[in-house]
């Protein structure tokens, strides 16, 4: 599991209610929740999203379980999201519906190409070769699977 | 030697376990997606390990015909399939699991991050997304990591305006955000027999904002009591020595007065230092303090005067409408200019019945105060219900009086 993509640089605590807000939570259309994905932090980064790797500061997700947050990121082409942490149902949303997930300390530089390695266990950006821990064996399957749905339907 | 949830999770902090589930419950906001997912898994049957339940709270009654479509999906689904289903006006599903349905020692998962309010059972409860959800639903099981447990040790006895959400903003500012991520947290010491679970399921309703996984309150006589009037017959769980990743004390005497201030519910103030600050829209409701107790303390108060400012009351349950009914506290309410809502979640995340406008002010006895949370442009700060009253008279922040 390993991908790259642009760094698009965020702050700490951002909270699932600025991913995407409760008020366009009511459809079954991803592409609702794509046009106004961090709408409410700063309607420009909607437009950055497809290739990016999102380097967030700590506790990224926290808030709200609604997993309409991963699945928004997923479909505006994020590839991943590095973070020193994550809330933990954010976290797990995300493995479910496929958008890899990383916690990692990386120093971000707006645009600068980032690589992950899930399986290998890395991140490298800008020069720096960073270590990380590796996820579960069941949690890297789900994620390779593209996501819990595909990971049951496979096992039924 | 072992915490409340490595006793339930029957394995050490750290361990990976997958764990039946006992209960399992979705409402309206998460259940859709969960319902969508579980289609998708291929699923025709449902698990009938857990008890499972779909309980409408978010946008009740529908705030529109896109919202009254998706429920209508989800109400069939639920009442064709036999699952336990509350509609419109039922009240707010924590509330409902809290009403003599959800006991100790149970695995109990919501497709809501305060799912952890429930923990003042002593059962591990906790939230999860709704993929997480409709795999429970197909297998009846999910995994956990055994969390560690934050001790957070209460000593003596609330005191003056004091309520226990006063506590919980203490213990989330000490905590902050982040700092019980992953965690458990777990209240004891003597301090704890002196908290109603009226106070208890306020205290485990705020963990999540730590980044918590859950709080928990060990089952004990006031558990019991609880429970057995609700018909419910269940022993206490005896706390054990057990090692504590992080320890925290408070005297319950000490605790004064707070304000969670906009937009951060770890930005944590004395009711004193904000006092005069105008406001355009008081709340009082949600699972944090929408209880019969919390409504009757908010009516005490303002009973016989007139709120300065728009006010809107939101009961958490039928339960808690109906009792405030027989008691008179809702012509209290109403006689003192307070907007009565539907039992469920009310404008608490911004969808209806109370959205602020720019620039607007709201004071609110809920749990979140995220940025345009409430309304874009709006801004929230957190208090007690106590709290909430004075200042609805006021019209401005206000601290309470003294009994």
């Amino acid at each position: 599991m390993w991908g790259a993509g642009h760094a698009v640089c965020l702050g700490p605590d951002i909270d699932t209610d600025m991913v995407i807000a409760g008020r366009y939570l009511r459809t079954k259309d991803h592409s609702v929740w794509v046009s106004h994905v961090f709408e409410d932090l700063d309607p420009a980064l909607a437009g950055q999203l497809n290739g990016a790797v999102i380097v967030a500061g700590k506790n990224f997700g926290c808030g709200s379980s609604r997993e309409q947050a991963a699945i928004a990121l997923r479909e505006a082409g994020v590839a991943a999201v590095i973070a020193p942490s994550f809330a933990r149902i954010f976290f797990r949303n995300a493995i479910n519906v496929g958008l890899p997930v990383i916690e990692c300390t990386i120093s971000c530089i707006e645009g600068e190409k980032v690589r992950f390695d899930l399986a290998a266990g890395w991140v490298e950006a800008a020069g720096n070769h960073y270590p990380i821990r590796p996820l579960s064996p069941r949690m890297r399957e789900i994620l390779t699977t593209g996501g819990l749905v595909n990971y049951w339907r496979g096992h039924r | 030697m072992s915490t409340l949830s490595e006793r339930i999770l029957g394995a050490s902090a750290g361990e990976y376990v997958e764990r039946k589930v006992d209960r399992a419950y979705v409402h309206d906001g998460t259940g859709v997606l969960t319902l969508e997912m579980w289609k998708q898994m291929g699923a025709e049957l449902l698990s009938d390990l857990p008890q499972l339940y779909v309980l409408f709270d978010h946008i009740v009654p529908a705030n529109n015909s896109t919202t009254a479509t998706l429920q209508h999906e989800l109400r069939e689904f639920a009442c064709g399939s036999f699952l336990h289903f509350s509609d419109i006006g039922g009240g707010i599903c924590h509330q409902l699991m809290s009403e003599g349905v959800v006991l100790p020692g149970e695995v109990v998962v919501g497709a809501d991050s305060h799912s952890c309010t429930l923990g003042a059972f002593g059962a591990f409860a906790t939230g999860v997304g709704a993929t997480d959800m409709a795999a429970i639903w197909l297998t009846g099981e999910t995994w956990f990591r055994v969390p560690d447990s934050i001790g957070i040790h209460l000593s003596g006895s609330l005191r003056g305006g004091a309520e226990a959400k006063d506590l919980a903003l203490s213990y989330v500012s000490r905590l902050t955000m982040d700092g019980g991520t992953y965690c458990a947290l777990e209240f004891i010491g003597d301090g704890v027999k002196t908290l109603p679970m009226d106070d208890r399921l306020t205290l485990c309703n705020l963990s999540v904002e730590t980044g918590a996984k859950t709080g928990m309150f060990y089952a004990d006589d006031v558990t019991v009591r609880y429970l057995a009037a609700a018909g419910q017959k269940v022993r206490p769980q005896v706390p054990e020595p057990c090692t504590y990743s992080r320890e925290l004390e408070f005297d319950l005497a000490e605790i004064v007065p707070l304000v969670a201030v906009s937009p951060r519910v770890d930005k944590v103030k004395p009711v004193q230092d904000l006092a005069g600050l105008s406001l355009d829209q008081v709340f009082i409701g949600t699972c944090t303090n929408g209880r019969y107790s919390d409504i009757a303390r908010f009516a005490k108060i303002v009973k016989g005067k007139k709120v300065a400012v728009r006010t809107i009351v939101v009961p958490a349950s039928r339960a808690v409408l109906a009792e405030a009914i027989r008691t008179g506290v809702l012509g209290d309410l109403v006689g003192a200019g307070c907007t009565i809502g539907s039992p469920g979640c009310g404008p608490c995340l911004g969808a209806h019945m109370g959205v602020l406008g720019e620039g607007e002010v709201c004071l609110s006895t809920a749990n979140r105060n995220f940025k345009n949370r409430m309304g874009v442009g709006g801004e929230i700060y957190l208090s007690s219900v106590a709290t909430a009253a004075a200042s609805a008279l006021a019209g401005e922040i206000t601290e309470p009086e003294v009994d």
